[in-house]
């Protein structure tokens, strides 16, 4: 029995160290090629980091699934949030002409783009599924502009590592890598199942990030802002989620 | 050490995952499923989303947050920690000496036999204090090797990320909600073999120490 111990002592030990050096390893790689989240801090930050450079190494250009038209759901759940402000309902009453969707920060040419703007920028649609952290999911075609495309006429500068977005509502925004970013489904979309996108659904405009949970897809965006940093927007984590325990990246 | 690890993260998953199935206390087979489709079936406990039709007019308090840091966190490390345990068993050949089962009980009628023996309440033989028996042995390896394995799949396929890049991960299972449905199902597999196991623990724990009591000796039993 004592041989036994003994050599699992020097196995464990031997796996002990190896994973720390990984460890220390691993933590400098990962910041050169930007695996750490924004928000990597705190009692969950190794989680998060874990999940989130893992998934970036695996998931770099993969498309989020597709589905046939049959599996467009019938009754898709809205999900509502809070009725819409006096700003809201005053663009709404004008048919959302006046909505704008302003492109600033580390850009070469600031934008300000009317939803027609962006209509004839480029017009892509997908089938992608919505699922929501709390468990429930839908399927949907989404009608837009891919985001690369408004990035290409805004030009960002060569350090630009995030793309931030912001809802009329001033408290409700988030941020995506430039992997989520560039990705080709990521759309600014304003089109749902043939039709003008619901109010309900986030309409006139909604960010769709498909190959992440149900809350990264912001509602109502009416601002897009390039940056090398999330250090300044908010608390600095990324996005309001994490401040109430939420992953800043939700591809779990 | 693994063990240990394996109870704490254990724990930890178990909480979090209640936490996060009672925002939406609802399942389903298929691709999707939502508060507009009708369930494969309801757990009747209020929810902590006042979207969601309970029949309750209660809305429990939100602890998503939380329990989804812990959740992948603890995920995280069993999975590594299982890694080792992987590791370290094949290195010095537990699996193989300890888990599967001996050549002439590989059959359903040692089990059915060892399982009778069981339910007799006869007494373990002398040389089960020193190793597993064939029922042991097959319950820890489905459980190490069955459903650890299938708990980690269907979580995975939930992942929109994953899933981008191995479809076939969901694909296979029958959709994103069948996923979501057999991972909860897992869960309920995984407490069942806990609580048996604690059982026994706690049954021939008793009894090791009456038969050291009564030998006047320490320490027979208890591998591990």
């Amino acid at each position: 029995m004592k041989s036994i111990t003994r050599r699992k002592l020097i196995t464990t030990g031997l796996a002990a160290t190896a994973g720390i050096s990984a460890l220390a390893v691993a933590d400098k790689l990962a910041s050169r090629f930007g695996l750490i989240p924004p928000d990597h801090g705190g009692l969950y930050g190794p989680g998060e980091t874990l999940t989130y450079a893992a998934q970036r190494m695996l998931t770099t250009h993969a498309p989020a699934r597709e589905f046939p038209r049959s599996m467009i759901s019938k009754a898709p759940f809205a999900n509502e949030v809070a009725p819409p402000s006096e700003e809201f309902k005053r663009y709404q009453a004008n048919g959302f002409r006046d909505w704008r969707l302003v492109v600033d920060g580390m850009v070469e040419h600031p934008l300000s783009l009317s939803l027609a703007d962006l209509r004839s920028l480029a017009v892509r649609n997908q089938i992608t599924e919505v699922a929501c952290e709390e468990g429930w999911s839908y399927v949907a075609e989404w009608i837009g502009t891919p985001l690369h495309e408004v990035l290409k006429e805004a030009g960002p500068l060569p350090q630009v590592r995030y793309i931030a977005y912001f809802s009329i509502d001033r408290n409700w925004w988030d941020s995506i890598d430039m992997a989520d970013a560039l990705h080709p489904q990521t759309f600014l979309t304003w089109g749902m199942n043939d039709g003008d996108l619901p109010v309900g659904f986030g309409g006139p405009l909604r960010m769709r990030v498909p190959r992440q949970l149900g809350y990264k897809s912001v509602k109502f965006i009416t601002r897009i802002t390039a940056t090398d940093s999330m250090k300044h927007f908010g608390k600095g984590l990324g996005s309001p989620e994490p401040e109430f325990g939420y992953a800043w990246y939700a591809g779990i | 050490m693994t063990h240990w690890i394996t109870v704490a993260c254990f724990a930890a998953l178990l909480i979090s995952g209640a936490e996060i199935v009672i925002s939406h206390p609802r399942f389903y087979l298929g691709e999707v499923g939502n508060v507009n489709t009708k369930p494969l079936f309801a757990i009747p406990i209020p929810s902590s989303r006042d979207t969601v039709p309970t029949g309750y007019s209660y809305v429990m308090p939100d602890q998503n947050g939380w329990s989804r840091a812990l959740h992948f966190q603890s995920a995280w490390l069993l999975v590594l920690a299982g890694l080792v345990y992987g590791i370290v068993g094949l290195w010095t050949g537990h699996f193989r000496r300890n888990l599967v089962p001996e050549r002439g009980e590989r059959n359903w009628r040692a089990h059915w036999e060892r399982a009778a023996k069981y339910l007799r309440r006869a007494p373990p033989d002398a040389s089960e204090a020193r190793r597993y028996n064939v029922l042991q042995r097959t319950t820890y390896l489905v459980v190490i090797f069955v459903l650890f394995p299938l708990m980690i799949w269907t979580g995975l396929a939930m992942s929109p990320a994953f899933t981008a890049t191995v479809p076939e991960s969901v694909i296979l299972l029958g959709g994103r909600q069948t996923a979501r449905t057999l991972h909860f199902f897992l869960s309920w597999a995984l407490l069942l073999f806990v609580l048996v196991h604690f059982t026994m623990v706690a049954i021939s724990g008793f009894r090791s120490r009456m038969r050291a009591m009564i030998t006047g000796r320490l320490g027979t039993g208890e591998e591990r």
